[in-house]
């Protein structure tokens, strides 16, 4: 018998600690993820105002701004790349990272070159172990974001892009276009690692279909177009971080509540497992126990035998 | 329902206030404007300032926007903004505090006028809503 009985009771009960934990774990990515969820939820009428806005000014402004503009020769990219401040949940992060770097070498074959944002301990670690900079990396907030949180990474990447567009002779390095890798939450059993071209904007006419004879009404300006656009377009763009974020939250949350689980059914498992080698280990020591009595006392009553 | 404006104040991660009301009064860049039924369709940016809400039935409801749009089409109001507060969710010292400080700045931070019309705005808010 390799292991005592003494080493398979610490065994079990560490497991069983360990499972505790994990179960804890569990049950608040659980809670968390339904906030998680009303507050995607809640942001939601945001973003589809200003996408009725931002639609209605393409339609009846002949857009032209820097942050539509498509450049002709891109030779810089960023990508945001949104991942965990903390690990246990399962792929999540690495599966992300693992989009990120597939859309780096792309663009890499593209001939651009990339400067990396990331959100998330995670990621800044990843690309710290193997040596590679980070133009900028925000952590602290993955898994319950705040808008001005997004605002700030939002300022950063239109403040690099324009710089982009305006001179090739600016004395930092602008970037032509941004790519943002953040996961989709799809359902509680679902959630995809997406890369989606964040600017310049392509802007969308309406993402739902004007129903019959709802045309889009003739909008005044106030003060005019480009300046409602000068406003109007940052915030759209901030409010599609804003919304990666809270996707990305949302995925965080529900992978890790997937991985608690099924370290808390492993946790199971092994306290059947080792329960079951501790009762064995127990019974072959009674049973030795008992021959080598019986042993003895054979041998007692034989020398006694042989005596009389 | 149809004789009265539907209008939505929504903020960056909440609908503030939805529902049906007879006047809305917000500041745009270029000055207040008062919207009432059957005003022509409008998309203007908005000042951080106070918006007032004269709902169809209630007391009238009042809020500090920071900056952000008014979109009026058919009727429909909304009011989009990264940060909207509610009068009684202003918290008048700090608003004051605040103000204080971005006097302070001002000449030497560009934020500090914005700052300045923000913490005015708030402090208005509670003084016009008690």
């Amino acid at each position: 018998m390799a292991v005592s009985v003494r080493e398979l009771r610490a065994r079990i009960k560490s497991t069983e600690s360990m499972k505790k934990i994990t179960r804890a774990m569990e049950l608040i990515a659980a809670s968390r993820i339904i906030k998680a969820q009303q507050r995607a939820n809640a942001a939601a009428p945001y973003a589809r105002e200003l996408t009725r806005a931002v639609s209605a000014v393409a339609t009846w402004s002949n857009v032209d701004h820097p942050l539509t503009t498509e450049p002709e020769a891109p030779t810089r990219a960023a990508v945001l790349v949104v991942t965990s401040d903390r690990g246990l949940a399962g792929s999540y992060s690495s599966s992300v990272l693992k989009e990120a770097e597939g859309l780096v070498e792309k663009l890499k074959a593209e001939g651009k070159e990339v400067d990396l944002y990331v959100t998330g301990r995670k990621a800044e670690a990843f690309y710290k172990f193997r040596g590679r900079s980070v133009a900028q990396a925000w952590t602290g907030f993955s898994d319950r974001p705040e808008y001005d949180a997004a605002k700030e990474i939002g300022q950063k990447l239109i403040e690099v892009f324009v710089e982009g567009t305006e001179a090739e002779t600016a004395a930092a390095p602008g970037v032509d276009e941004v790519h943002v890798v953040y996961t989709r939450f799809i359902t509680m059993m679902t959630q995809k690692p997406t890369a989606v071209r964040l600017l310049p904007l392509e802007v969308v006419e309406g993402t739902e279909a004007p129903a019959e004879g709802d045309v889009l009404p003739l909008y005044e300006f106030e003060p005019s177009a480009e300046a409602v656009l000068d406003s109007l377009l940052p915030q759209y763009v901030v409010s599609r971080i804003w919304f990666a974020l809270l996707q990305a939250a949302a995925s965080e949350l529900a992978q890790r509540q997937k991985a608690m689980k099924s370290a808390t059914d492993n946790a199971d498992e092994l306290i059947k497992k080792f329960t079951r080698v501790a009762n064995q280990a127990r019974q072959a020591g009674i049973t030795q126990e008992i021959s080598e009595i019986v042993g003895g006392v054979n041998a007692l009553a034989d020398a006694q035998a042989a005596n009389d | 329902m149809t004789d009265a404006l539907q209008v939505e104040l929504v903020a960056a991660d909440r609908v503030v206030w939805s529902g049906g009301a007879t006047m809305v009064i917000a500041r745009t860049v270029d000055g207040d404007v008062g919207v009432l039924r059957g005003h022509a369709p409008v998309l203007s940016a908005l000042t951080e300032a106070v918006v007032e809400i004269t709902p169809e039935e209630g007391t009238e409801v009042i809020a500090t926007v920071d900056g952000g749009f008014l979109s009026v089409a058919n009727d429909r109001v909304s009011i989009l903004s990264e940060h909207v507060l509610l009068a009684h969710e202003i918290d008048l010292s700090q608003a004051e505090v605040e103000l204080e400080e971005a006097r302070r700045l001002l000449g030497t931070n560009n934020d500090a006028e914005k700052r300045i019309r923000r913490a005015e705005a708030r402090i208005r808010a509670v003084e016009k809503a008690s």
